[in-house]
Parts: structure tokens; sequence; C-alpha cells
């Protein structure tokens, strides 16, 4: 049986199509997903794309937030389902409160676009056991509000729980609080990722092809579940 | 009609690089002896009808929920009076 990973396309996601293809090339079925529809079509996963869904207005992934399909991927990851959310989809990860703190505009203001040296910090998730603890990867970043901020005891429990994923290496493009570039749930099964490893998937298109790690972890971890 | 109006500003503790850029320029255009600049949002909600405790409440929920990210944001709710 083929795996099956939904990518939602919200109005202004950008990158939806370039996970898709991720999707494809770590060898599971990509499935569009539409936010306007709560049915999940049997995925076993679900990426949430970067972009600009409903043009970052309010808040960066507050309106997606509440989409209908959103109600079903909350109440799923709640039950385990592995979900990724890159960029804007880790905005609305955030939004939703699957995972916490908040994504902020760039210290510098500056929107910034660049292959970024990230290190692996826990390579138990979901989306990271292909990966060993302390791999370092570049991958594209091209964000705005990429500045991960929450208070200091969140961070700390972050932390002490090995809950941080990634961390930049070399520059904090955004000012990120404790060089955080990604996080992950309690269960592991929700991460947030601000750089795009769905960039960095093809050697003809990419920085590297070390982004396609994420997609061929949810792969192993779901034919082993 | 009833007017309500949510303001959202940063929390305190969270750092707001846009009033930091606005502060910054300030003198530039000769607005000195301004020490600090926070840039928030504001909200007018129009009610269709009156602006009772329950109409409050739910502005307060929707607030609480969707206007502000009260990870990072606080927010004021308040009556504006007509012709004010």
């Amino acid at each position: 049986m083929t795996t099956r990973v939904g990518v939602v396309t919200f109005p202004g996601s950008l990158d939806d199509r370039d996970a898709q293809r991720a999707v494809r090339l770590a060898g599971a079925e990509p499935v569009a997903l539409w936010h306007r529809d709560k049915d999940l079509h049997q995925v076993d996963a679900v990426v949430l794309p970067g972009g600009f869904s409903y043009g970052d207005y309010l808040r960066c992934g507050a309106i997606s937030r509440f989409s209908p399909v959103m109600d079903t991927i909350i109440e799923q990851a709640k039950l385990g389902m592995p979900v990724l959310g890159i960029c804007n989809g880790f905005q609305v990860l955030c939004e939703s409160h699957l995972l916490p703190g908040a994504l902020t505009r760039n210290d510098s203001l500056h929107f910034i676009c660049r292959d970024q040296k990230l290190r692996i910090e826990n390579a138990e998730t979901a989306w990271t056991r292909d990966y060993s603890a302390g791999q370092e990867i570049t991958v594209p970043l091209k964000n705005g509000e990429g500045r991960f901020v929450a208070d200091e005891r969140v961070l700390d429990a972050l932390e002490a729980e090995g809950r941080i994923v990634a961390r930049y290496l070399d520059v904090n493009p955004n000012g990120s609080y404790r060089d955080i570039a990604g996080i992950t749930n309690a269960a592991g099964n929700v991460v947030g990722l601000m750089p795009h490893p769905e960039h960095a998937v093809e050697e003809l298109t990419g920085p590297t092809t070390e982004g396609l790690g994420f997609f061929t972890s949810v792969l192993k971890q779901l034919v082993n579940a | 009609m009833a007017r309500v109006v949510v303001d959202v500003m940063l929390k305190p503790e969270i750092l707001d690089p846009q009033g930091q850029a606005v502060q910054r320029a300030l003198p530039r255009l000769g607005f000195t002896g301004i020490a600090d600049v926070r840039q928030g949002k504001r909200f007018e909600l129009e009610l269709e009808g009156p602006v009772d405790d329950a109409a409050l409440a739910r502005i307060r929920e929707a607030a609480e929920t969707f206007l502000a990210n009260t990870v990072i944001e606080d927010f004021t709710v308040r009556i504006e009076e007509d012709g004010k």
C-alpha cells in the first residue's frame, strides 16, 4: 500500500506543488487537500506548505488556522497523525496552538532569502528520523516573519524536553530566540520548520538534496507503524 | 450603530522592530523627543444590535481567539460613543 501524504492548499499557498514533488521523490503518494474541504481523503500524514495564506492578513497563519481543513487536521494531529508545517505552515501550527510560541517580524525587518545551514537537534520526530542528531544540512530559507519567540519558561521547557528540532548555524537570519529554526510537540508527530526542505530535494533546483530526509522520515515512520 | 474598538498591542517583552524603525525615522524628520514607539492594530467593530454585556463578552472572545494572538499580544476592548 502506498503511503498517502496530504498537502494543503490555502488561498495564497506557494510551495504546495514543491511539497507534493518532495513527497513523490521520497516515495509516497502526494494528495492535494483543499482548505475548504474538511475531508482528509485517507491521508496518513499532512504537510502545511509555505506561502502567504490569506495574504498574511491579520497575522501570518491566523485566518488559515480557522479553515475547515484545519479542524480535521488539528483533531487528527492530537491523535498522532504526523503533520509538518513549513514556513507559513509553521505559523499556522503556532496559531493553532499545536505548537507553542509565535513567529514574528524578522528583527532586521528584511525579507531574507538564502541557503541556510541548520543543525538537526532532534532526530527522533516523525519527520527527522532519517537524520542523525547533530547532523548539519543546508536548505533554502525565505521569510519575512520567521523570528520564533516564546517566553523563557516555554523556551526552557523546549530545550529540556528535546523539542527543538533544528537550529540555525553560522547566521541567525531572523533573530529567532535561541537560534530556533524548528520545534516539535511533545509526542514528536507535529513539527514546524521555518526553512524549506522541500526546495532541497533535487540537484537541479536545490542547493543540496539534504531536505529530502524530512519526507523519507515520515514514510519510514508510517511503514513501521 | 454601536461601535466597539479592539486595540491589539505586542506585549512589552516582545521586540517590535517596526516600532523601532519608526522611532529611528522620527528624528530625521525633525520630530525629536520621542523616546519609544510601539506599533499596534486597531479594529473597529460595528454592531448590528446594542452593546450589552453579552455582545461585549462575545467580542472579548473574538479578540482572545482571533483578533489577537495572546502568546505575543495584549488587547483591550472599549465602546466608542456616538459623535466621538
